[in-house]
C-alpha cells in the first residue's frame, strides 16, 4: 500500500474478531474483519462496498473505536489510535466523526434538535453558553435546514431531514475525517440525491475526507474517488473509481455489477456480461477455506479451494485479491 | 371488463387518526391483465402497499375507511364480498409475498407444516382418497414447490425452522408458498428489498421465471425503477395516493412524461457516472391535509395555479401511455 | 396563470402551540377509554376531598380523640351517612381523613422507591456484564424473591408501628421492581446508535445515563407508577389492618376495617364502608393507570 505522507488514515492488517461461543471446547469466532489494509488520502471519498455480513460496518466501527481491534494497527494523522474509543484523546474524537445508517435510531427521540446539536459543542467546549444558539443556527444552515428546526423533535421530521441532522451533528466539531455508514440507504432516491449533493458540497467547502460505506455500487460510481469492495471480512478489489467500473477484475465485482438493476440502456452496456449470481454469502463464523469466494465463483480453480490469494497490484493503483491475476500462468485468463 | 383479472376503479382509502382522516389513496385506477407483469412504483409512503392490502382485505381492522371506489376481481367487487368469499379468493386466487420474509414465516412452525397448511387451505389438499394418501400428495406438492425455487435438498428443508435459513432462502420459501397451489395473481411487495444485491437479483429472476412459466399475473410493488424495469411489462407510477403515470415498461423509460417520473429517474444514481442530480424538492405531503388539486404541485417545477386548483385526470397520450399532468 | 407557485418555508409551531397540540393528542388517547375518565374523576375527587378534609368532613373533630357514647353504634342515617362507630364517631368523616394517610403513603413510597430503583436500574443496565451489574441485580433478585407483604410485615414489625415506618417498609420492598423495569430497557437502549453517538463524541457518563437513556425510559416508568399507586395503598391498608400502620385515634382505612370486624355483623357499616373506600381508591388509580398507559403507548398511526 502507498505510504505517502498525505494519508489521513492508514489501516494495517486490521482484524476484528468476535467471540460467539464455544463448540467442543474451542472458541468460535466471527471473523468480521479479517486482515484489511487500507489507506485513505486527504480529501478523498473512499467508497467501501460490500453486502451484509461483509464486515464493512465492523471495519468502520473499529476505526471509530467502538470495538477494540483483535490485531493490526490504525494510524490517524500519524497517531496510533488502535485503542478503543474510551482511551482515545478527546481531540481525536473531535477530528473523526461518523454518520450512522438509521436516522431513526441515531437521534434520541426524547431530545429536540437543539439539544442534539449542542452535545458535541458542549463536550468539546467549542462555544460559550451564550453563543450556543447562534452556533446551532449556523450548523443547521450548513446542512441547509431552517433554524426553525431547532425546537423540533426527530419524531416529527422525515427520514431525510433526520439524516441531515445526523450529518450536522457529525460536522459540529469541525472534523477532518467522516465515516458515512450507509447514510442514504434507508431513504428514498429523491431524498438520497439531495443528501448526497449536500455531502459533496460540504466536503468541498470544509475540506473533508470521507469513508463512504454502502452496498450501492451505482452510487459509488457517482461520488467516490476510489472504491474498495469487501467480501467476508477481506478486501477483494480496490481501484480508482474509473478503473474499477471500466475494468473490473475480481469475479465478485463482476457478479455485483451485473446484479444491479439499472434504468437505462447505456447503463446496461456498462455492466459486465451477465455473471449469474449463484449461491449465498456463507456465515462469517464458518468462512470457507482458501479463497472465501470460491463457493460462488464462476472462475473457480482447484487452487482456490485451499489457497487464499494475496492482494496484488495488477495495474498501478488497482489491487485485486484473486488467483486469476496473481499467478503468472493464469495471467491471461481475464 | 375484458381480460382484467384485477381492476381497481377510483379507489379511496383513508386511515383514521386522532387528528382526523389521513387521506392516503386518492382515486387509484389500476388493472392487471391475465399473464401480465405489472409494476407499481413509488417512494415510501405513497400508498402502494395500502393499495395492495386493500385488494387482499388486510388493512388494519377498524382503522380505515373506504369512502369510494371498487376493486373488481374477475368483475366482482371485493369490497362488497362476504368474509367467506374473500377468504376463498385469498386462499385460491391470489397470494402475496412480503418484503420481510422473516416476518412472513411463523418462527415456531417448520417450513414444511407452513407449506402444508397453504395447500390444505387452498382446497387442493382435500381431494378424495384416504387421509394418508392425501398427506403424501400434499408433501409431494410441497417438495415440488421447493424444487421449483431452486433450493437443494427439499426433504431436509421441510423439517427446518425459519431461523435456520438465510434471508434469501426464506424469501424463496415465501415464493414457494405463493406458487405451491394454482394461483392466477401474485402480489409481491418489495420481495428483494431486504436482501443483498446479488441475492435480490437471484430472487427477482426466480420470481420472474416462475410467473412466466406458470402463466400467472404479477403485481410487483417496488420503490426502485431499476427493479421495475427488469421485472415488468407495464408500470404504474404512484405518488401520494395518485397514479401519475401508466405506460409499458419500454415506453416509460424511453419517454417518461410526468414531472415526478422524470424527477425520480433523474435521482437514481447511474452506473454510467456523471454525478447525482439534486433530487426532488420537498417531501411527500401530509395526508391529513393533502394539497388541493394535483398532489405533486408543491414539489413540481412546472406547477402553476391551475395545478393548485384542480386535480389533473389521467390523460391518454397514445399507445396506452397515460399521465396525470396538465403541463405535459 | 403562468405564475410559478411560491414555495413556502416550513413553519414550525410555537412552543405554546406544540404544548397544546401534545395535550390534545394525549387527551385523545387517554379519553378513548371511558373508564380512564372515570378513574381520573375518582382520583381527583379523592385528592380534593382529602386535602379539604377539615372543611368537607361533616364532623372534622371525629378524626381525633373524640368520644360520644350517646350517638355510638348508629346505623347510616341523614346525620351520619355511613353511621357511627363504637365511640360514636362519624364513619364518613373518619374515612375522609383516612384518605390523607392513604394518599400520603402512595405518593411518598413512590417518590422514594422510584428514583432509587430507576437509578440502580440505569447503572446496572448501562454497565451490563460488569461487577456492578451483578451486584445490583442479585440484590434486587433477593428482594424480589421474598413475598412482598411478608417483607413489609417483617420490617414494619421490627420498627415502631406508625405511618412513617409503614412507608419505609413498603418503600424497601418497592424499589426493586423499578430496578428490574429500567434495567431491561437500559440494556437495550445502550446499544442504540444515539447512545453510541454520544459516547463517540466523548460525552460523560452522567450525560449518557440521565440525558440519553433515562428520557427514553420515562413512559413505562410513569405508566407503572400510575398503576402502582393503588397497590401501594392496598399494601398500606393491609399493614394498618394488622396494626402496623397509623395508630389510633388517627384514622386509617385498614385499621378501621380491622376495628369494625369485631362488631360484625351487627355494626356492618363500620367494616363495609371503609372496605368500599379502599376498593374505590384502588379501582380509581387502576383505571387512571390504564388510561395513562394508553396515553403513553405509541399508536399505530401515531405521528411524532
Amino acid at each position: 500500500m502507498s505510504k505517502e505522507t498525505d494519508n489521513i488514515l492508514t489501516i494495517e492488517n486490521l482484524k476484528t474478531y468476535f467471540q460467539v461461543g464455544k463448540v467442543k471446547g474451542k472458541t468460535v469466532h466471527v471473523r468480521a474483519v479479517d486482515g484489511v489494509s487500507l489507506s485513505i488520502k486527504k480529501g478523498e471519498v473512499m467508497g467501501l462496498v460490500g453486502e451484509s455480513g461483509s464486515g464493512k460496518s465492523t471495519l468502520a466501527y473499529t476505526v471509530m473505536g467502538m470495538y477494540p481491534p483483535t490485531e493490526g494497527k490504525i494510524t490517524f494523522k500519524g497517531e496510533d489510535i488502535s485503542a478503543g474509543s474510551s482511551r482515545r484523546p478527546l481531540d481525536v474524537k473531535k477530528d473523526m466523526q461518523i454518520v450512522f445508517q438509521d436516522p431513526g435510531s441515531s437521534l434520541n427521540p426524547h431530545q429536540n434538535i437543539k439539544q442534539i446539536l449542542e452535545l458535541p459543542l458542549k463536550v468539546h467546549g467549542i462555544v460559550k453558553k451564550e453563543e450556543m444558539e447562534k452556533r446551532v443556527t449556523q450548523i443547521l444552515r450548513t446542512v441547509e435546514l431552517s433554524p426553525a428546526y431547532m425546537y423540533k423533535t426527530p419524531g416529527s421530521m422525515g427520514g431525510g431531514e433526520r439524516q441531515m441532522i445526523s450529518i450536522a451533528r457529525a460536522l459540529a466539531t469541525d472534523p477532518s475525517f467522516v465515516i458515512l455508514d450507509e447514510p442514504t440507504s434507508a431513504l428514498d432516491v429523491s431524498i438520497q440525491a439531495k443528501i448526497i449533493n449536500m455531502l459533496l458540497r460540504l466536503q468541498e467547502k470544509n475540506n473533508l475526507t470521507y469513508l463512504f460505506i454502502t452496498h450501492d455500487l451505482s452510487l459509488m460510481r457517482n461520488i467516490a474517488t476510489r472504491v474498495a469492495i469487501m467480501y467476508l471480512g477481506k478486501i477483494c478489489e480496490m481501484a480508482s473509481t474509473h478503473e474499477f467500473f471500466e475494468t473490473p477484475y475480481h469475479p465478485y465485482t463482476k457478479m455485483l455489477l451485473s446484479s444491479i438493476p439499472v434504468v437505462s440502456v447505456e447503463e446496461e452496456k456498462l455492466r459486465p456480461e451477465k455473471v449469474t449470481s449463484t449461491g449465498e454469502i456463507p456465515s462469517p463464523t464458518n468462512i470457507p477455506t482458501g479463497c472465501s469466494f470460491h463457493l460462488r465463483c464462476p472462475n473457480k480453480m482447484d487452487l482456490c479451494t485451499y489457497d487464499d490469494p494475496v492482494m496484488t497490484e495488477v495495474t498501478p493503483g488497482h489491487y485485486v485479491r484473486c488467483h486469476l491475476y496473481n499467478k503468472e500462468e493464469a495471467g491471461d485468463a481475464v | 371488463m375484458g381480460n382484467h383479472i384485477l381492476d381497481i376503479r377510483d379507489l379511496y382509502v383513508w386511515y383514521r387518526t386522532y387528528e382526523g382522516y389521513s387521506k392516503v389513496l386518492d382515486g387509484v385506477d389500476f388493472n392487471v391483465n391475465k399473464g401480465e407483469k405489472v409494476g407499481l412504483v413509488g417512494e415510501a409512503g405513497c400508498g402502494k402497499t395500502t393499495t395492495m392490502r386493500s385488494v387482499l382485505g388486510i388493512l388494519p381492522e377498524g382503522q380505515f375507511h373506504i369512502p369510494k371506489g371498487e376493486i373488481l376481481y374477475h368483475g366482482e367487487n371485493i369490497l362488497k364480498m362476504k368474509p367467506q368469499e374473500l377468504h376463498k379468493i385469498r386462499s385460491e386466487g391470489m397470494s402475496m409475498i412480503f418484503q420481510e420474509p422473516s416476518a412472513a414465516l411463523n418462527p415456531v412452525f417448520t417450513i414444511g407444516s407452513q407449506i402444508f397448511d397453504v395447500i390444505k387451505y387452498s382446497g387442493e389438499g382435500n381431494s378424495a382418497g384416504s387421509r394418508s394418501k392425501n398427506k403424501e400428495k400434499i408433501r409431494e406438492k410441497a417438495i415440488q414447490a421447493i424444487r421449483e425455487v431452486y433450493i437443494p435438498d427439499p426433504e431436509r428443508i421441510l423439517e427446518c425452522y425459519p431461523n435456520q435459513l438465510s434471508g434469501g432462502m426464506k424469501q424463496r420459501i415465501c415464493i414457494a408458498m405463493a406458487i405451491v397451489t394454482e394461483r392466477e395473481l401474485l402480489i409481491a411487495d418489495e420481495p428483494g428489498t431486504s436482501l443483498d444485491v446479488t441475492i435480490q437479483d437471484q430472487v427477482h429472476r426466480l420470481l420472474r421465471d416462475l410467473v412466466d412459466k406458470k402463466g400467472m399475473s404479477l403485481v410487483m410493488i417496488t420503490h426502485s425503477l431499476g427493479v421495475a424495469r427488469e421485472m415488468t411489462d407495464r408500470i404504474y407510477v404512484m405518488y401520494a395516493g395518485n397514479i401519475v403515470e401508466i405506460a409499458d415498461t419500454k415506453e416509460l423509460f424511453a419517454n417518461p412524461l410526468h414531472p415526478y417520473t422524470l424527477g425520480l429517474l433523474a435521482s437514481v444514481p447511474k452506473l454510467t457516472g456523471g454525478g447525482v442530480t439534486e433530487g426532488i424538492y420537498g417531501q411527500i405531503p401530509d395526508y391529513l391535509n393533502p394539497p388541493k388539486g394535483c398532489r405533486f404541485y408543491p414539489r413540481c417545477d412546472r406547477a402553476d395555479h391551475s395545478c393548485q386548483q384542480e386535480k389533473p385526470p389521467l390523460r391518454d397520450m397514445g399507445d396506452g401511455h397515460y399521465t396525470a399532468c396538465f403541463k405535459v | 396563470m403562468d405564475a410559478k407557485i411560491q414555495r413556502t418555508e416550513i413553519i414550525v409551531p410555537s412552543p405554546a402551540a406544540r404544548l397544546k397540540e401534545g395535550f390534545r393528542k394525549n387527551w385523545y388517547k387517554f379519553s378513548r377509554n371511558k373508564l380512564s375518565i372515570a378513574g381520573l374523576v375518582i382520583v381527583l375527587s379523592i385528592i380534593v376531598v382529602a386535602i379539604l378534609a377539615p372543611y368537607v368532613a361533616p364532623y372534622p373533630k371525629h378524626a381525633g380523640k373524640f368520644v360520644d357514647y350517646v350517638n355510638a353504634n348508629q346505623g347510616p342515617s341523614a346525620a351520619h351517612f355511613f353511621g357511627t362507630d363504637n365511640f360514636g364517631r362519624d364513619v364518613l368523616s373518619r374515612i375522609i381523613f383516612a384518605f390523607r394517610g392513604a394518599l400520603l403513603m402512595g405518593i411518598m413510597v413512590l417518590a422514594i422507591a422510584v428514583p432509587v430503583g430507576v437509578f440502580f436500574g440505569l447503572l446496572a443496565g448501562y454497565y451490563q456484564g460488569s461487577f456492578l451489574d451483578t451486584f445490583i441485580m442479585r440484590i434486587t433478585d433477593i428482594f424480589l424473591s421474598v413475598p412482598p407483604l411478608l417483607l413489609a410485615l417483617a420490617i414494619a414489625a421490627v420498627l415502631e408501628p406508625n405511618l412513617t415506618n409503614a412507608m419505609i417498609a413498603v418503600t424497601v420492598m418497592w424499589w426493586p421492581w423499578y430496578t428490574r423495569l429500567v434495567y431491561g430497557m437500559a440494556t437495550s437502549l445502550k446499544n442504540e446508535y444515539f447512545v453510541t453517538s454520544a459516547e463517540l463524541v466523548g460525552a460523560g457518563r452522567f450525560h449518557i445515563l440521565f440525558r440519553e437513556i433515562l428520557p427514553n425510559c420515562l413512559s413505562p416508568i410513569f405508566t407503572k407508577m400510575a398503576l402502582d399507586v393503588g397497590w401501594v395503598i392496598l399494601i398500606g391498608a393491609s399493614l394498618s389492618f394488622v396494626g402496623l400502620g397509623e395508630q389510633p385515634p388517627t384514622p386509617a382505612l385498614g385499621q378501621m376495617v380491622s376495628d369494625g370486624t369485631r362488631y360484625m355483623p351487627d355494626l356492618w357499616w363500620m367494616t363495609v364502608y371503609p372496605s368500599l373506600a379502599i376498593a374505590v381508591i384502588i379501582l380509581g388509580f387502576n383505571m387512571l393507570g390504564d388510561g395513562i398507559r394508553d396515553m403513553m403507548s405509541k399508536g399505530e398511526h401515531d405521528r411524532g
